[in-house]
This record gives C-alpha cells, sequence and structure tokens, in this order.
C-alpha cells in the first residue's frame, strides 16, 4: 500500500524550472484556438468564447464532470495560479493543491506541448475576463471518485514527453503533427480506447465511440480520409463542410470554430500531418 | 426504397405516420443533395443557377416545416437512425431549432438568387441553422 501511495504522489514542476521570459501573447491566442479551451471551458449558453467560466455537463461512462472556471477570477477561476502551478496542470495532471487532475482535462495530449507555449497560453488566459462563479465538483462512479487512483492510470499512460520533431519530416508536417498531437488533442475523441479508458496507441486516430453521446467519432487516418485531398481537409477545417457537401455535426463544430481562426499555415500543417497517416496495421 | 424515397419526397402524410424514420431521413438526404448544388455553385465547380438555388430553398423550408413531426416516441430507433437520444428529452428545443432553421431559409430565400455573391451571403446563416441543430440532436458516425 506505501508503494502504491509512494507511486502515485501527484508530479509538480518547479517554478525555478522555469527561466524568465517574455510571454509571446499572439501565440497563447494560437495555443487556445489549437488547444480547444473554449469548447469545453467557456460558460455554457452564451457566444463570447473568451468567458471561461465553466459550468459545461460532461456525461461520461466514468460518470458526470462539470467543467471548472479557468477565467483570470482570483476565487473561482486560475486568477491565484502560479506560471508553474498552471504549467503543471497542462504537463502533468496535477492541480495547485496537489491533487491529480482527471484525464477528461486532456492533458494526455497536452503534455507533449512545448513549455513556453503552455506559458504563452497562461499569459493569454490571464488576460481574458475574469468570470465569477465556482463551479460544482465531479460527481463520479466509484472507484473514479478517488482521485489517488488517477496516480496509477498516469503511471501506465503518461509517457511525460514533450513532442519531438521527425527529421524525416518536413517543417509543416512536425508542426501539424505537433499541431494534432499535442494542443489539438485530436485523438482523444478520433481514437478507440481501452478498458481503463486509455487511447490504445496502436490505433491512435482511427475513430472510436463519442466520449459523450452515443454517437461514433470517425477514423482520421486513410482507411477513411483516402479519398480527401490536403486541400479537403484544410477546407473541412476551416468551414465545416465535408467533400460530400455535408457538414461536421456535434462537438466538431466547436472544433471548427477554432481551427477556423488558425493561421492558414497551421491548417495546412495539420492537413498534411493528417494525410499522410496510414490506415492502422491490421 | 426508391418508392419509398419517392414518397417522402413527395411529403404523403402515410409515409410520415408509417415510417417516421425513413421519411426524416429523406427529407436529411434531399437538403444534403441541395446543399451540394449549392455548395458547387459556391466553390466555383458550376454555374450559378437562380432555379436551382430557389428549389433548393423551396426544399430546405419543406424540411424545416415537417421535421417536428417525424419522431414520435416509438421512433428513436431503427433504420440507422441518427437522432441522438436528447431528441425526445429536449423536444421543445428541438423544434425550435426546425422553425430557426425555418426563419433563415425564409429569410434568405430572396437573396439567395440573385447572384452568386448574393448566394454566398444568404447561404452562410441557412448553414450555420444546420450546424445549431445537428450539434446537438445529430449524433455523429464512426
Amino acid at each position: 500500500m506505501a508503494a502504491v501511495w509512494w507511486l502515485t504522489i501527484p508530479q509538480t514542476v518547479a517554478a525555478a524550472s522555469l527561466s524568465p521570459r517574455a510571454p509571446d501573447l499572439g501565440n497563447g491566442r494560437t495555443m487556445f484556438l489549437a488547444g480547444g479551451c473554449a469548447s469545453c471551458h467557456m460558460t455554457p449558453k452564451q457566444k463570447d468564447a473568451t468567458r471561461l467560466g465553466g459550468g459545461l455537463e460532461l456525461h461520461t461512462a466514468f460518470g458526470e464532470f462539470f467543467v471548472p472556471n479557468i477565467s483570470p477570477d482570483p476565487k473561482d477561476g486560475i486568477g491565484a495560479w502560479s506560471e508553474a502551478q498552471f504549467v503543471t496542470a497542462m504537463t502533468k495532471g496535477t492541480s495547485p493543491t496537489g491533487e491529480h487532475l482527471y484525464p477528461a482535462f486532456p492533458y494526455p495530449s497536452y503534455q507533449h506541448m512545448r513549455i513556453d507555449d503552455v506559458r504563452d497560453l497562461f499569459a493569454y488566459l490571464k488576460s481574458l475576463p475574469a468570470v465569477a462563479g465556482r463551479v460544482r465538483p465531479h460527481e463520479l462512479k466509484f472507484p473514479f471518485s478517488i482521485r489517488r487512483s488517477v496516480g496509477m492510470w498516469k503511471l501506465l499512460f503518461l509517457d511525460g514527453k514533450t513532442f519531438t520533431p521527425n527529421p524525416a519530416q518536413s517543417a509543416e508536417w512536425n508542426r501539424g503533427a505537433y499541431l494534432v498531437n499535442g494542443p489539438g488533442h485530436c485523438a482523444e475523441c478520433h481514437s478507440p480506447r481501452n478498458r481503463l479508458g486509455a487511447v490504445i496507441e496502436s490505433r491512435r486516430l482511427d475513430g472510436g465511440p463519442s466520449p459523450t453521446d452515443q454517437g461514433g467519432v470517425p477514423s482520421i487516418r486513410q482507411d477513411k480520409l483516402g479519398a480527401w485531398s490536403v486541400d479537403d481537409i484544410v477546407g473541412t477545417l476551416t468551414t465545416g463542410d465535408t467533400p460530400d457537401s455535408d457538414r461536421v455535426g456535434s462537438v466538431m463544430i466547436d472544433v471548427v470554430r477554432n481551427t477556423a481562426e488558425l493561421s492558414g499555415a497551421d491548417r495546412h500543417a495539420m492537413a498534411v500531418y493528417i494525410k499522410s497517416l496510414p490506415p492502422p496495421a491490421k | 426504397m426508391i418508392l419509398r424515397r419517392a414518397l417522402a419526397a413527395a411529403g404523403t402524410t402515410v409515409l410520415a405516420q408509417s415510417d417516421p424514420i425513413a421519411a426524416r431521413m429523406a427529407l436529411m438526404k434531399a437538403n444534403n443533395d441541395n446543399a451540394r448544388n449549392v455548395g458547387q455553385m459556391i466553390r466555383g465547380q458550376a454555374p450559378f443557377d437562380a432555379a436551382k438555388v430557389d428549389a433548393a430553398f423551396v426544399q430546405w423550408a419543406e424540411t424545416a416545416q415537417k421535421l417536428p413531426g417525424l419522431f414520435p416516441e416509438n421512433s428513436k430507433t431503427g433504420e440507422k437512425s441518427r437522432a441522438a437520444p436528447r431528441i425526445w428529452d429536449n423536444k421543445a428545443d428541438f423544434d425550435a431549432k426546425a422553425a430557426a432553421f425555418a426563419k433563415a431559409v425564409a429569410h434568405n430565400r430572396a437573396e439567395a438568387k440573385t447572384s452568386l455573391d448574393g448566394l454566398k451571403t444568404a447561404f452562410k446563416p441557412v448553414s450555420d441553422a444546420c450546424d445549431a441543430c445537428h450539434k446537438d440532436y445529430r449524433l455523429s458516425q464512426r
């Protein structure tokens, strides 16, 4: 038991490890869009994506999650957080009070982000309006309600690795790979998961059941997108239109609302990477 | 199957009562066909054709008017229906979104057939109204 306790101690990032640096708010906004923060954290039933008061309810197999307030409100949001605490949350999945965060918050993807990008994102979030109102705690089924159990899950399923570019691929491909697998966290919806709720890595991006309703999320590998060109993929990320004259639906509508505001170069990079994904090995 | 589609497109209430899933899927298929026509014009893949644009808006108006009545309690599953279960828990909101779609179509019908630029402007609010319903009420597919 003591060994389990020790193994599941939440990891943190020390403030001393973050060298002084002026943040880039423009890059912070890019990370905000690519990261899709507003899609979960914006106050529901209103249209301002910069109001991140939380409150959205996610109904999942593990129970009900109530998305927290990440506005810079010092009492009800992250206004009192230090930069190191934010980097810790994003890359280690640990809260400022030293508790494990649930991976419904997709830090298994965000862990791959470059630290400077995370720091820029923090600066951008701090520049947004403060929204009052603390969100209620999650209502999860036993044993998921025991936060410490997430520690074991992290040992099994987090690699803690920052994205490493593939030197055999172009800079554009690598930018796309970074955006898709890091802040974009596409695999969190577009992949099948095992019994413990972790992405099955060998089938990353091959589609799976929807995490929040009875629908399915399509593969975005070439087994499904073989007939799509790079321009088709760019088009979908820009307008939500698909090559068969349909439109993306469900939560993907929110994703496109964000990707539509990225630079054309970033969308093209994501499309180049996605187009390169082979069907999974049988 | 072809006869079913033809009957649905003709809008007979007989089919609507006996097979509402097929009827509503036929309406959505027709929506998609018309969206394809309009989309091709907007992307410059087909010439602007005012008559086809108007036919699209007429068919979308028909869908908006008929749709709310095609979700009886016994039609929640089957026949590859992608209707989300939450439609039946939120029928008033679903009906309101169908009404908003009807309004977007009616409001933009005249401008859409004036010119290609008019179409580009007029189609956006219609497309947004499609999304507003599909966000919560159409299940995505694997």
